[in-house]
């Protein structure tokens, strides 16, 4: 039985679903960013598999892209959730109600 | 064969360390967890060829995100767990459930449904191809850096140039909203006994 990408896309649809439900369901927010990491890894995983179905270079420079923007968002994200845990330890996603109407 | 076994230990991998990231209550335990994905999904990409970004994959997430996402972790408080069998909002786990079900189902359907499997599966789900640099021109030995190098720095080179201030303006930021107001005040009130 050979390999081919259709196999690799599934596997990229049944990671962004768990990564997806999780981001749903969790209220830890550091576990949120896990979340979403685990949906950009399931991106990257159809990019590659395209890049090697289309025998085509474009794919792997897209998932060049997706790693530095997910390492700026880590950090952009990591830095608010320390700044706002600091006032308010114990904080899960349910507590962040300033917005609410 | 060899390609077979390789896809679905690296899959039981992936997903296993998914499952393992939204069922641990321990924050800590899920970011181990995720380390175990990350590393499942660079052994995908060297099975497909693409050596670099597996390379790179491991570096910047397995090592950095996670050492980041840890380091706060701690910072914050290691002994925090959440009690995830308690539902705050009644409902909420099968809505979700329901709603991730339904992307799953449709990103499915576009799969299958889009044509015929194969690659021109994969052209009815992005169109006509319009190749820039075609892998199959390196050899074995080759590694895929110098295509991607290529592509990187003569097509992409002005969003190549955005990520670079990215990520200097993310660091900028990130500086600016966590440092600590308080003890900047104390030394701008007292110039004369700032070393004191």
């Amino acid at each position: 039985m050979e390999v081919t990408e259709t196999w690799y896309l599934v596997l990229s649809a049944l990671l962004f679903s768990i990564g997806f439900f999780g981001l749903l369901v969790r209220r830890n927010p550091l576990v949120m960013f896990m979340c979403i990491e685990l949906m950009l890894n399931a991106v990257n995983i159809t990019f590659v598999a395209f890049s090697t179905a289309l025998d085509d270079i474009a794919g792997r420079t897209a998932v060049f892209f997706v790693l530095v923007v997910a390492a700026a968002e880590v950090v952009v994200g990591l830095s608010l959730v320390v700044a706002i845990m600091r006032r308010r330890p114990a904080l899960t996603a349910d507590d962040l109600t300033a917005l609410k109407g | 064969m060899v390609d077979l076994l390789v896809f679905l230990v690296s899959a039981a991998i992936i997903l296993g360390g998914a499952i393992g990231v939204v069922l641990n209550n321990h924050p800590v335990r899920a970011a181990l967890s995720l380390v175990a994905s990350f590393f499942g999904v660079a052994v995908l990409f060297v099975a497909q060829g693409a050596h670099f970004l597996a390379f790179v994959q491991v570096v910047v997430y397995a090592g950095a995100i996670v050492v980041l996402i840890l380091f706060v972790i701690m910072l914050l408080g290691v002994d925090r767990t959440e009690d995830i069998r308690f539902e705050p909002l009644a409902g909420q786990r099968s809505a979700a459930a329901v709603i991730a079900g339904m992307v799953l189902a449709l990103v499915l359907g576009g799969l299958f449904l889009s044509g015929p499997g194969g690659s021109d599966g994969a052209v009815a789900l992005t169109g006509t191809k319009s190749r820039t640099a075609p892998i199959s021109q390196l050899n074995e030995s080759d590694a895929d850096v110098q295509l991607l190098a290529e592509d990187l720095f003569t097509r992409n080179v002005l969003a190549f140039e955005a990520t670079a201030l990215l990520l200097t303006i993310a660091t900028v930021g990130a500086v600016v909203m966590v440092r600590n107001r308080g003890a900047e005040e104390v030394v701008v009130d007292e110039p004369g006994t700032a070393r004191g």
